[in-house]
């Protein structure tokens, strides 16, 4: 029997958390002013769980590595939130977006995760409008929706596109309220560089002020770690540069469970490298799709041609052009999922037909909505025989409309104009579905120590559906953890202020000193960059958005004489009691090379393709699926939560059988 | 695709921290490929002084997308460099010359303190949300209704456009008072448009200028400096609103 306890309520799937809340325990409010609660992390999860808590009366202090809450990384999504209210009337429902959220991650999510998430989706949105987020309205005044890859509904709310942006700033309000009232302690520019467990229970975090230097020790009742995804272990994704694993991984370390690393959600819509220079790599929507037509040149003669910039895309001929997506998946098109979408490209740029110099690009051409749109505003105007001039023009109008942000974005950067010419787009790392396993309360392994947001694993399956990222991390912000948290803390109201003197602190602070001195120490030649640039690299070549098991194993191996080779040789310049963006790095990229080599390990036991992992050795291998993903439901339906041993390759593997009683197992056909 | 291999000048400036006396230092970089952005040319330059044994320079950023307003930088005069409607971090080389000299400086302003090298304390914008920039509401499960309130798509954009602002604070920097009234002015805006903000109306202006003011940023002054540099293109007429907000407030 598994050491693993889902904790999933008993009865039908669609009661379970309403009658689950009304029997968890309580804590009476005059007991939450005894208790603190630590939250690590300040996005669109650690933001909206610190102000929620807070709110309730626990005391909380909330850390982040940037100047302020608003600065976390939800601030970048651009698309939107699902949520199930069917205020469009197009047949929406709990139930529907339960079943869209775990078709689309491959059967491979806990489904009473999931349906719990579609229950409170429709809070989340009438929470944020009380808050005063924007969003946008039609010209009745209600709420606007617009349908996202995937699903048949429009169940999308959005303001602009900046729905991140608007929805952390206002969880960003809520916990300024809590910050002026004293109830939320805010420590900016803190970094948590370990957990401190005392007797089997979380009860606190070291943490370094990046401004000083100075390590502190802070303890809670409870520890809650809303620190986001591990995208940066491929050094090049679309996180911000400081978006790290680092309490995600020391929490491992101490005990918690590390589940599903290699599910990875790799964007096919996102600007292509430019040189070696590069630092990350900026996602164009996925909203484009509905619009754009992707397509690399027929002859391989062409794309020579094109890659030595002899040829101009616009120059080549209907017929010389491969729509391969079109060709490929003539139902969905250019709409099918992320992770088909960015191995198709993958596929022909593996083959010789990449678009620009460094061979890793495919257009996403505009032309031909442009054409279409041009031609329904002649008649919509009623222009008789508009010249191909004044079709384009009125064309252009609409498309700017609709992506002039987006198009100003990829001039900005590219320096090319693409309503003349087609964009260049190529895949790029976006989001993690792994990350720490969490029962249904979305405790840890670890008593008292909790993981919510991307940070956890539980709620994508094997690849996430647009808009649903910012869902999940205000569903466990705001609605799901401040209950489940009560269960476990209406058992500490006795317990007093824990105590920072104690030796588990001293020795946890101790561990961290010494890291600290040893890479202020070290003497190496070699900068962090430099050890992170070369690990990103054999993540990308070979557990990227294809892998076999000869890659894999070589994988692991190379990680591993990486990491050796950064403990001997790796250089931090400064000292250590100051404001040290080096040293900052070189703790989060020594975590990073020890989460590449269990992320590779994962791929390797997982023998078969599912969403984001996709093994070459499993795919179908005959009739109309011929080449495509094969799931493996006989051998592979569980959750791979890993315990941490020592050294990353001797982790030992767990499993939590996932049971599917309220939807069929099916295989996704796009075709 | 390598770019044309600028070499720059740059001069930039250095500071141990808050309380040591800063200055310009210059340096060298060279090959710099037009399709960079500023902050990897930052980058560039970070490696080289690594390599020689000296420290890199500090500078806020994180996103590199234009949106969680860390980066700043004062360049050649300017907040967030020549370009307009940009951030720093997305600010290309392309936007300079081989042999070009380039000034680089923190935001300077007396509510924003150097922290070190370009980095600069901004926990003073915080202060100023803690204050009032928010709306007084719980979370509970039992809001009202999203669509109970239909609110004018009009009054709805409007706010959205004040919403935008990143909190850069480069309105600040570019103000000759140091003036953090478009800052202000945003967020008192986004919510004196809604319907959701008007309880607390007048207590939320009154009190976030007052801590405004007791953070020590200046007055304003009319000269539009800091519209013509958001990033986020955030309109004066927030400003206009604030100060009819305040004058509301304050015949009550």
């Amino acid at each position: 029997m598994s050491v693993l306890d889902s904790k999933v309520p008993k009865g039908p799937i669609k009661d379970k958390w309403t009658t689950y809340k009304d029997k968890i325990d309580l804590v009476n409010p005059a007991n939450k002013r005894n208790i603190d609660v630590i939250v690590v992390g300040t996005g669109l999860a650690g933001g909206s769980a610190a102000a929620t808590l807070a709110e309730l009366g626990y005391n909380v202090k909330a850390f982040a590595y940037q100047d302020s809450p608003r600065r976390a990384h939800s601030i970048a999504a651009q698309g939107g939130i699902n949520a199930a209210k069917n205020y469009m009337g197009d047949g929406d429902s709990t139930y529907r977006l339960f079943y869209d959220t775990v078709k689309g991650g491959d059967y491979r999510s806990r489904e009473a995760n999931v349906h719990r998430l579609a229950e409170v989706s429709g809070n989340i949105i009438d929470q944020c409008v009380a808050q005063g987020v924007p969003f946008a309205r039609d010209y009745g005044g209600l709420l606007d929706n617009r349908s996202f890859g995937g699903v048949l509904v429009s169940r999308t709310f959005y303001a602009k596109g900046q729905t991140g942006q608007q929805l952390l700033l206002g969880a960003y309000s809520a916990m300024n309220r809590q910050i002026a009232r004293g109830k939320i302690q805010m420590y900016n520019r803190h970094e948590m560089l370990d957990v401190v467990v005392v007797d089997g229970k979380a009860r606190g975090i070291i943490t370094r002020n990046l401004i000083t230097g100075e390590i502190e020790r802070h303890s809670a009742h409870a520890v809650v770690i809303g620190s986001g995804g591990y995208g940066n272990v491929y050094f090049l994704s679309t996180n911000a540069m400081g978006s790290n694993a680092t309490a995600a991984w020391k929490i491992h370390k101490k005990g918690a469970f590390f589940a599903n690393p290699c599910y990875t959600q790799i964007h096919p819509t996102c600007i292509p490298r430019s040189g070696d220079y590069q630092s990350k790599l900026t996602l164009m929507s996925e909203s484009l799709r509905n619009d754009g037509r992707i397509w690399v040149p027929k002859n391989i003669e062409d794309a020579k041609a094109i890659q030595q910039g002899k040829l101009k895309p616009t120059d080549l001929a209907e017929e010389d052009r491969d729509y391969y997506l079109e060709r490929r998946y003539p139902a969905f098109g250019n709409l099918v999922p992320r992770d088909v979408a960015s191995r198709a490209a993958k596929e022909r740029c593996d083959a010789g037909y990449g678009v620009n110099a460094t061979g890793e690009a495919v257009y996403l051409d505009f032309a031909a909505a442009i054409e279409r749109y041009g031609k329904e505003q002649a008649k919509i105007q009623g222009i008789d025989n508009p010249s191909a001039d004044k079709v384009y023009d009125l064309g252009q109008a609409i498309v700017e409309a609709k992506y002039g942000n987006l198009f100003q974005m990829y001039e900005k950067i590219v320096d090319e104009n693409p309503y003349k010419t087609p964009m260049m787009i190529y895949p790029a790392t976006h989001y993690t579905m792994g990350g720490v396993w969490v029962d249904y309360n979305l405790m840890t392994t670890v008593p008292g120590l909790y993981c919510i947001g991307e940070a956890n694993f539980s709620d994508h399956g094997a690849n996430r559906l647009g808009a649903s990222a910012l869902m999940q991390g205000l569903a466990d912000g705001y609605f799901v953890l401040p209950y489940t948290i009560g269960d476990y803390l209406s058992d500490e109201i006795r317990t007093g202020a824990i105590p920072t003197d104690t030796p588990e602190f001293e020795e946890a602070e101790k561990a961290v000193k010494s890291q600290i001195d040893f890479f202020m120490n070290n003497n190496g030649t070699k900068s962090v960059d430099h050890f992170h640039k070369r690990l990103g690299k054999v993540m990308w070549d070979k557990v990227g958005m294809a892998r076999n098991e000869k890659g894999l194993k070589e994988a692991m191996a190379e990680i591993k004489a990486i990491r050796e080779e950064f403990w001997k040789d790796v250089k931090v310049p400064g000292i250590a009691n100051e404001m040290n963006p080096e040293l900052e790095k070189a703790g989060r990229v020594a975590d990073f090379l020890e989460l590449g080599e269990l992320f590779a390990k994962d791929a390797l036991m997982r023998e078969e393709s599912c969403g984001g992992h996709f093994r070459e050795e499993s795919v179908e291998e005959s009739g109309e699926q011929k080449g495509e993903a094969k799931r493996n439901d006989k051998d592979f339906a569980f959750v791979a939560a890993w315990e941490f041993k020592g050294e990353p390759a001797d982790a030992v593997l767990h499993k939590e059988e996932l049971e599917f009683k309220d939807i069929e197992l099916k295989q996704r056909s796009y075709k | 695709m390598s770019g044309k291999g600028m070499n720059l000048t740059l001069k930039i400036w250095r500071q141990k921290d808050a309380q040591s006396k800063g200055k310009m230092e210059t340096y060298n970089v060279t090959d710099i490929s037009e399709h960079m952005s500023f902050l990897e040319m930052m980058d560039v330059l970070n490696e080289q002084l690594i390599a020689s044994g000296d420290e890199p320079v500090a500078f806020d950023h994180d996103c590199r997308e234009g949106i969680c307003g860390m980066c700043s930088l004062y360049i050649n005069g300017e907040a967030h460099g020549p370009d307009r409607g940009i951030t720093t971090c997305q600010l290309h080389m392309r936007m300079f010359n081989d042999g070009d000299t380039i000034y680089i400086e923190p935001w300077r302003a007396a509510a924003f303190p150097v922290i070190k090298d370009l980095v600069v304390d901004r926990t003073s914008f915080e202060r100023i949300q803690q204050a009032g920039g928010y709306i007084s509401v719980n979370t509970s499960g039992n809001t009202q209704d999203a669509n109970a309130l239909p609110i004018s798509k009009h009054a709805a954009d409007e706010a959205m456009d004040a919403a935008t602002c990143i909190g850069c604070g480069a309105c600040v920097a570019t103000c000759k008072n140091s003036s953090a009234m478009l800052f202000v002015g945003a967020k008192v805006s986004q919510y004196a448009l809604l319907p959701q903000g008007q309880v607390e109306a007048a207590d939320r202006v009154k009190n976030m200028v007052a801590q405004m003011d007791l953070e020590g940023f200046g007055n304003c002054t009319n000269t539009g400096a800091c519209e013509i540099e958001c990033p986020k293109g955030i309109s004066l007429e927030n400003i206009a609103r604030m100060n009819r907000e305040l004058m509301k407030a304050s015949i009550k």
